[in-house]
Order: C-alpha cells, then sequence, then structure tokens
C-alpha cells in the first residue's frame, strides 16, 4: 500500500454538489490555478498529504451533468478522462454527488464508471440525509454498484479522512465496468463497434466515434476511422438516447432497493424564497437592489482601502528617496517600481469587494435564479443572465468587472462580456467628463430644472452602454466560436454560503489578478514611466535651459520647478510621440500637448488631466478649477482659437467614451483569456472607433 | 395538435410521453426529462421565457423552444 509516491486524482462531479467545497478541504491553500491551453477555463489543482508517504495531486474538473459535453467547459471532463497520454489523466477518480440528488448523480457515476478508471464516488451532505429524511443502504450500493462509496459533508469537514484512506487503496478498486447496456442497446452495432475499434474498452469507443470532434487528443487516423464507421451507422443520436434511458432504468431499480427518502412535511423552503425572488415585479427590484449594493461597495467601500493604499505607495517612494542614493536605479525605484507596484494594488480592494460578494451570490444559489430573471433580455445581445454583473460592475472599474464574468458558463458568451465591458463608462473616465463638460458645456438649465451638463454626463453614460450591447450583438452573429445549443440549467436548492468558499474564492482571485495581469501591468508602467522620465537633448539640458528662459525666476523657487517639470515632460521620449502622433489627431481637433495626455493616460484614464496640469505647468495641480481656467486660455496654435472649444471638447469626450485607453484592462483581458489576439481587437477596434468618431465630431462641429 | 411543456400553466402538471427523441438536445434526458416522468412547471420568467419546472426531482430551467419539444399528456 501507498507505494507509488504521488497520487494523482481527478475531482469530478455535477454543479452545485459541493466539488469545490471539498476541494477547499482537501488542499487549503495549496492551490494553483492555471488555464488550459488555448481556453480560458480555469485550470484549478491542488496538492495535499494521504499519509506521511503519500502526497496527491488533485485536478478539479469543471462541473458536469454528464460526460458528453455541450460546453467547452465540459469538455475538458471528458478528454482528460479519455486520454491516458495527457499529464493530467489521473490514477482514480474522486465523484463527488449530491446526497439529495443522487439519482442524477449517478448518471454521471454509471457513465465514468465504464471508462474502466478505479473510482471512489465521494456521496456529499450526508449530515443532510436525517433532516431531509434520506436512508441508504450503503454495503448494498457499495456491491450493487460496484464501487468504493464514502459518505462526507465537505462544509463540515467529516468523512475527509475516510475518503483519503480509500483514495490510498485506489489500485484495489474494481475497475469493471456496471451491467454492459450495450446488447440492450443495439447489439449488432456494438459488435460491429467492437470489430471496427478492437484495441479500445467498448464505452471508449463509444465515446470516440460520438465525441470524436470534441476529443483533441486523437490523431488524423483515428478521426478518419471514427468518421468512416459513423458513415456506415447513422443512428448514433437514437442509441445515445436510447443509453441515456438504459442508463437510468440501471440507477432506479438501484436506488429502489438501496435508497429511500421519507419526505417530510412539505415546509418547501423553496418554494417560497423562489416566489419572491423570481417574481415578475420584487424580483426585478430585489435583483437590482442587490446590483445597486454591489456597485455602492465597489465605489464606497473601496475608497478607503483604496486612498490608504496610494498614499501607502506615496510614502514608500518619498521614504526609498531618502535612503537610497540618487542614480538611474534609485529613480527606477522609486518613479517606476514602487507606483508600478502600487498600480496593481491599488485594484486589490474592488476586486475582493466584488468577489465577496459574487461567491455569496452564487454559494447561496441566487446567480441561476439570476439567469432566469436576465435571460430573455440579454439573449437578444448574445449575452447571459449572469453578464448583467460585469456590465453594472463596470461602471466602477473594468479590471474586476472583466474578472467576474468568470462565472459565466458559456465561454462565447463570456468572451463576448470581457469584450464589451470597457465601454462602460468606469469611474476613472469621470474626472474627464467632468473638466472638459466644465469647460464646454454652459451651466444653463433645461425648462428650468434640468441641468444641461448633468444631461451631457448622462448621454455619455448612456452612449457607453448602448455601444456595448450594440457590440455584443455584433459579436454574436460574428464569432465562429461554438455556442451551447439549448440552455438547461439546474435550479440548485438555496443554501447559506460557506464562509471558507467565500474566502477562497476572493483570494484565488486576487493572487489570479497579481500575478496574471500585474506582471504585465507592471511592465508597462516601467515603460511608460521610462519614456515619460527620459528623453533626448533638451531633456538632459532642460535645466539649464529653462534658466535661460526664465533668469527672472530663482532656481528654488515653485514656479520654477513647475516649469522645469512643464519643459521635461515636453522634451521627453513621451514630449516626442506627442509630436510625432500631432498630424495624426490634428483632424480630432487636438494638438501635440494633448497628444502626450493621451499616450500617458494609457496608464490610467484620470492621468490625462494630471498630465495636462504638468504640461501647462499649473501652479495648483490638485485644484481643478485653476486647471480648468489653464485650460480655457489655451490657445490652439493652428487656428488661433481656443484649443479647449465646443468641437475639440465634444471629440475629446466621444474619444474617451470608446477609446480602449487602460494598459490595466487590457492586460486583465490577456489574462482573462489567455492570449493576446483578443486585447489587441479590443485595443484597435475600440479606438479606431474612438478616432472615427472624434474625426466625424470634429469635421461637423467645426 | 400536440400538448408540450410550453403549453402548461403555472402549477400544472404533465407526463412526459413517449419523447420524439430526434427533436430532443441529448442533455435534456441527461437531466432526468425522461418518458413517462412528470413535470411540473413552477414558474415561467416575465417575458414568458425561460421555463422554470420541476421533472423527477429535478429543478430546472429551459427555454421554451425546447420546453415545446416535450410531449406530454396533462394530468
Amino acid at each position: 500500500m501507498g507505494d507509488k509516491k504521488l497520487i494523482k486524482i481527478a475531482l469530478v462531479g455535477n454543479p452545485n454538489t459541493g466539488k469545490t467545497s471539498l476541494f477547499n478541504q482537501l488542499t487549503g491553500l495549496k492551490q494553483k490555478v492555471g488555464n488550459y491551453p488555448g481556453i480560458t477555463v480555469d485550470r484549478k489543482e491542488g496538492f495535499f498529504r494521504l499519509n506521511a508517504k503519500t502526497a496527491a495531486s488533485i485536478i478539479d474538473l469543471p462541473g458536469t451533468y454528464s460526460i458528453n459535453p455541450t460546453t467547452l467547459d465540459e469538455n475538458i471532463v471528458l478528454d482528460t478522462l479519455l486520454n491516458p497520454n495527457a499529464s493530467e489523466y489521473p490514477d482514480v477518480i474522486v465523484m463527488v454527488a449530491d446526497v439529495e440528488n443522487l439519482k442524477r448523480n449517478l448518471l454521471l457515476f454509471s457513465q465514468l464508471k465504464d471508462l474502466e478508471i478505479p473510482i471512489v464516488l465521494a456521496i456529499n451532505m450526508a449530515d443532510q440525509m436525517n433532516k431531509k429524511g434520506i436512508s441508504i443502504a450503503i454495503e448494498a450500493l457499495k456491491a450493487d454498484l460496484n464501487t468504493e462509496i464514502v459518505l462526507i459533508s465537505a462544509r463540515k469537514n467529516t468523512g475527509i479522512e475516510i475518503l483519503k484512506e480509500a483514495i490510498l487503496n485506489y489500485k484495489k478498486f474494481s475497475t469493471i465496468t456496471l451491467d454492459d447496456l450495450s446488447a440492450k442497446i443495439d447489439e449488432a452495432f456494438f459488435e460491429d463497434l467492437k470489430r471496427a475499434f478492437p484495441k479500445l474498452p467498448l464505452y471508449q469507443a463509444w465515446l470516440t466515434i460520438t465525441q470524436f470532434r470534441n476529443l483533441k487528443h486523437l490523431d488524423e487516423a483515428q478521426k478518419e476511422a471514427a468518421k468512416a464507421f459513423l458513415k456506415n451507422h447513422s443512428k448514433v443520436k437514437q442509441l445515445q438516447h436510447r443509453e441515456t434511458i438504459l442508463r437510468y432504468q440501471q440507477i432506479n431499480n438501484i436506488l429502489k432497493k438501496d435508497y429511500d427518502v421519507n419526505r417530510v412535511e412539505g415546509t418547501d423552503l423553496r418554494a417560497k424564497i423562489d416566489s419572491i425572488l423570481m417574481h415578475r415585479v420584487f424580483g426585478y427590484l430585489i435583483f437590482f437592489l442587490i446590483l445597486f449594493v454591489v456597485f455602492e461597495s465597489i465605489f464606497d467601500w473601496a475608497s478607503l482601502p483604496m486612498d490608504l493604499i496610494d498614499h501607502v505607495f506615496l510614502q514608500l517612494s518619498s521614504w526609498a528617496k531618502t535612503q537610497l542614493a540618487p542614480g538611474v536605479l534609485t529613480n527606477l525605484i522609486i518613479n517606476g517600481i514602487i507606483p508600478g507596484i502600487g498600480g496593481i494594488a491599488i485594484f486589490i480592494p474592488q476586486i475582493a469587494i466584488l468577489f465577496l460578494f459574487i461567491s455569496i451570490l452564487e454559494e447561496t444559489g441566487y446567480m441561476s435564479r439570476v439567469v432566469f430573471l436576465m435571460d430573455k433580455i440579454m439573449r437578444v445581445f448574445g449575452l447571459n443572465g449572469k453578464s448583467v454583473v460585469p456590465l453594472m460592475s463596470g461602471t466602477a472599474c473594468a479590471i474586476p468587472a472583466i474578472m467576474s464574468a468568470r462565472n459565466i458558463g458559456s465561454w462565447k458568451e463570456r468572451l463576448i462580456t470581457i469584450l464589451v465591458t470597457p465601454f462602460i463608462t468606469c469611474s476613472a473616465r469621470l474626472p474627464i467628463y467632468a473638466i472638459i463638460i466644465a469647460l464646454i458645456i454652459p451651466d444653463k438649465r433645461l425648462f428650468g430644472f434640468i441641468s444641461l451638463q448633468a444631461s451631457v454626463l448622462m448621454a455619455l453614460y448612456l452612449i457607453g452602454f448602448l455601444t456595448a450591447v450594440l457590440s455584443a450583438y455584433i459579436l454574436d452573429k460574428t464569432l465562429k466560436i461554438r455556442k451551447k445549443k439549448f440552455f438547461i440549467i439546474e435550479m440548485p436548492n438555496y443554501k447559506i454560503p460557506s464562509p471558507k468558499n467565500v474566502a477562497y474564492a476572493i483570494i484565488e482571485k486576487t493572487k489570479a489578478f497579481i500575478f496574471g495581469a500585474g506582471k504585465i501591468i507592471l511592465a508597462l508602467s516601467i515603460v511608460l514611466w521610462f519614456l515619460a522620465s527620459n528623453g533626448p537633448y533638451h531633456f538632459k539640458n532642460a535645466t539649464q535651459i529653462v534658466k535661460q528662459e526664465n533668469p527672472e525666476l530663482p532656481e528654488s523657487s515653485t514656479a520654477f520647478t513647475k516649469k522645469l517639470g512643464s519643459y521635461k515632460l515636453q522634451h521627453s521620449y513621451i514630449g516626442t510621440m506627442g509630436h510625432i502622433i500631432e498630424p495624426l489627431i490634428k483632424p480630432l481637433g487636438y494638438d501635440w500637448k494633448i497628444g502626450i495626455a493621451l499616450i500617458s493616460s494609457f496608464a490610467a484614464r484620470e492621468v490625462f488631466v494630471g498630465t495636462l496640469a504638468t504640461i501647462y505647468s499649473v501652479e495648483n495641480e490638485g485644484d481643478t478649477k485653476t486647471i480648468r481656467e489653464r485650460m480655457k486660455n489655451e490657445i490652439n496654435q493652428n487656428t488661433g482659437k481656443p484649443l479647449f472649444d465646443f468641437p475639440t471638447g465634444m471629440s475629446l469626450l466621444l474619444y474617451y467614451v470608446f477609446a480602449m485607453q487602460c494598459m490595466s484592462t487590457l492586460a486583465v483581458v490577456k489574462r482573462e483569456t489567455n492570449s493576446w489576439k483578443w486585447p489587441m481587437l479590443q485595443l484597435f477596434f475600440m479606438t479606431g472607433l474612438a478616432y472615427l468618431v472624434s474625426f466625424i465630431t470634429y469635421t461637423v462641429l467645426s | 395538435m400536440n400538448t408540450t411543456v410550453a403549453d402548461l400553466k403555472k402549477g400544472e402538471r404533465g407526463c412526459i410521453e413517449q419523447i420524439a427523441l430526434k427533436s430532443i438536445p441529448l442533455n435534456l434526458l441527461e437531466m432526468g426529462c425522461l418518458p413517462g416522468k412528470v413535470v411540473e412547471l413552477i414558474q415561467i420568467a416575465p417575458f414568458k421565457d425561460p421555463l422554470y419546472i420541476k421533472v423527477d426531482g429535478n429543478y430546472l430551467a429551459i427555454r421554451k423552444d425546447v420546453a415545446s419539444k416535450i410531449q406530454i399528456i396533462k394530468l
């Protein structure tokens, strides 16, 4: 026993059976989240000890009701378990089943059992059996299913040690299939199948021909063999149906004997809660109330820790400045690396708070009700009922919002949600909107009470939202990604969320952000810092030149420092780039100084205002009023008129509505889609659209 | 005209007839929608779609297009 040092386990089970709870109980925080190659499905792997000698690695396969996949996620289960050469191929399967829905859970079990891989059935929520009046004749069930069975409660942490012991003995498990159904399904067909695939166990041969399109590891010859076989046998779909019906009959016969439910009096809590949460009026009211609370908290609760993080990193920078000898490296650390890491940390409060809510909503079973309520509306745009959460959260910040799309099961719907979310007006756009609207829109009231400025702001929000929805519609029609044909979702029982699962979900998402997107954000912020704080000839001799130009200013005065800062930025590499792109942005009504601000604000949109303040060497940078005054007086050197006039202002506003002006979003999209293709598509499509709209706006208005 | 799950009103029940196997998705069967089982319509979403049903102890939400393929005898 235990002669092998590492046992590889695959954790399989229906959704909502407490699979994640079990995974968390077994592994604690020894979890690694990655991606399956080429797709966006999370690959969760964990490690734990079975005894002093033996360790285990466990892979948490996506929840599925059947081995026949309908989505890319479910496909992973099939692909992993049918490919003995894959690194994930398990020594033993642990299948989690919910004691209350044992019948449906056993359908998947009967399929897995036929794969002839050692398997242990962990019946979860065993602590609920008394309450629900369920009794199981375990020994008889073990014999009838010819398998090892352990009763566990993942939440209460009972039965876990027994499960570990069972896993250690996996080599003694029977790998014989359940009663062979092939004769009852279609004897002649399966005889043919045996002859066509003599090397494969019969069930695997059957899956090979029915699922060959989903089996990535098959080589061309095997695929051709499957196709050739199908050519001569056309009724496969009917046989699959018959197989399922027969499997259920088999399970029913066993459960009739070994499983009994004494339905306790009908205080049906589910029905009561459903009638409120899914009510045609109250259902929506409650949902929007919840969304509002979520939105408020990422806005409000997060602001305090965010300010704190901001402060801490500023302090850290100035402290480091006093500790380190001046030089290029020090400059890199205090102005590049520390603010760069600060720029990653600043998102953590929002991400943590959003996932606190989302994991609670998922754990309670409420999310499925949301899908039910929103399905008809969101379906029109190719979105999922769950897309409402990312779209709404996007009004605070696209980073946590895009990460929250992870809870959308179907890949296509998740991808579309990720792609359109940055159109939603996030809070970083507000400072830009505020200052430009104040510049170009008169502070008047329509009909005496509607503020004209507020109406413009609202219109910008609306344009962003409509663009998101419209893009979703177009993407749905153009993206060639296989989508689940039929919408069938389970409405799980209501549950009290497990604090452990919620905490782990928050930790997992935060880690994924820091180590996935954080690296890219840090790298890009260092590049931007380098470009802004280095430059050719004029930059290097900035102090002397500014001194010559302003002999009246003493070198120690604030005014001099401001002038120097402005001069340096204008002559840095970013400044040079501003000059280079000027011909490109001139048709939009911008000059090269705005160009500099556009490039700098790629770090984060709100940097736009601060950059302009630096360029115009505004005395009091914190005061938006003085910045506004300064902007008002700026003259466009090409036209001789005020720079921030109505056409340019409108063009800028609309530019920021559409443009992908946020490197952190690009980084997080790269992390979430596991490819540079989608963030690049966003960058070019959104910024291209922004350019076009701003060009038309400026041309028409001026 | 055949009666289907899509014709049920809230709270009504029906027994699934021999299913027209060709038009029914496999995963509907796998979720427990089998011939001979009783379907109860628990709720209809506000825009008449999807439908919330209970069948053989399973609580499912399905869209109307799928529901209209499950033939039943009203109970």
